[in-house]
C-alpha cells in the first residue's frame, strides 16, 4: 500500500457523519461492542459493520478479540498524522507572526 | 474489574527486526521519543525503566514477555506524579506483525481502573511517539520535537 492511498483512505473515511459520530462514540467511551456501537446508531448493524470496516481499512479504528467479543478502540495515530501534515504546518507561521509581534510590542514597552 | 485500555496502531514500512530494534535501542530511541528512552536489557523478567534526557527516571517496572521480534509486554508503574503513581501497575503490549510491506505495530496500554489518569496522561504522548517512529523508519526524519507544546495543556 502507497503513502498517497493511505491518505485517501484515511480522508475519505472521515468524509462521512455516520463513520465520524462511530468515532465520537469510541472517543467517548472506547472497546466497545458492535452492539454495543449499534445502539447510539440510526442504522441497521450491517450498516454500522460496512462503517467499521471502512474506519478500520483507513486505521482509525483498531480491533482487539477478547474471548467471543471484537472490541473497537479508537486509533488516534493516523489523526495525529494529519495534524502534522495538514494544521501543524499551516498553522506555525502565524505563530510566529505573533511571537514576533508580541517580542516587538514588549520591546517598544520596555 | 474495570479497566482503561488505549489501543495505538501503525502500519510501518520496514521489517519487524528493525523495528524491534528501533523499540528496545536507547540511543534510537532518543530520537522519536522526545529525548527519553528505556533502559532494559529486554528479557523476561528484567526491569526496566523509562528515562528522561536528564537521568529522571519517569516510569519504571519490568519485561513480562519478550519474544524478539514480535512481542514485548511491559509492567509499567509511573514514578514522578504522585497521582499517577497511586494507580499502580499499568501493562504495556508492543506487538509486530508482519503485513505486506510492512509492518503492523499494535501498542496496548491498559491499567486495571476506570478512569485512569494515567492512561489519560500517556494518551496525549503515545500518538505523537508512534508517528515520529514511523517518521523516522520511513524517512529518516521525525514529525514532531517537542510532546507536549507550549500551548497543550499537560
Amino acid at each position: 500500500m502507497t503513502e498517497r492511498r493511505d491518505v485517501d483512505l484515511l480522508f475519505k473515511a472521515l468524509a462521512d457523519p455516520g463513520r465520524r459520530k462511530l468515532l465520537d462514540l469510541l472517543h467517548a467511551h472506547d472497546g466497545r461492542t458492535l452492539n454495543e456501537l449499534c445502539e447510539h446508531m440510526e442504522m441497521t448493524r450491517q450498516g454500522v459493520t460496512q462503517h467499521l470496516d471502512v474506519l478500520e481499512a483507513a486505521n482509525l479504528v483498531a480491533t482487539v478479540r477478547r474471548g467471543r467479543e471484537k472490541l473497537h478502540f479508537l486509533n488516534p495515530v493516523p489523526l495525529q498524522e494529519i495534524y502534522e501534515r495538514w494544521i501543524a504546518k499551516f498553522e506555525k507561521p502565524r505563530l510566529k507572526a505573533l511571537a514576533d509581534l508580541k517580542r516587538r510590542l514588549e520591546k517598544d514597552h520596555g | 474489574m474495570a479497566r482503561s485500555t488505549y489501543v495505538y496502531v501503525s502500519y510501518i514500512r520496514t521489517t519487524p527486526e528493525k523495528l524491534w530494534s528501533a523499540l528496545t535501542d536507547p540511543e534510537f530511541m532518543k530520537q522519536y521519543w522526545f529525548g527519553m528512552h528505556c533502559e532494559s536489557s529486554f528479557t523476561a523478567g528484567s526491569p526496566w525503566k523509562l528515562v528522561a534526557g536528564d537521568g529522571e527516571v519517569y516510569d519504571d517496572g519490568e519485561i513480562l514477555e519478550a519474544d524478539p521480534p514480535r512481542r514485548l509486554v511491559i509492567r509499567w508503574r509511573h514514578q514522578r506524579r504522585p497521582e499517577l503513581n497511586a494507580e499502580g501497575d499499568s501493562r504495556c503490549t508492543m506487538e509486530l506483525e508482519s503485513n505486506d510491506s510492512a509492518v503492523k505495530l499494535t501498542i496496548t496500554h491498559s491499567v486495571e481502573r476506570e478512569p485512569s489518569k494515567f492512561i489519560e496522561a500517556v494518551s496525549g504522548g503515545w500518538p505523537k511517539i508512534v508517528s515520529n517512529l514511523k517518521s523516522l523508519l520511513e524517512t529518516g526524519a521525525v514529525a514532531f520535537t517537542e510532546a507536549y507544546p507550549a500551548n497543550q495543556p499537560r
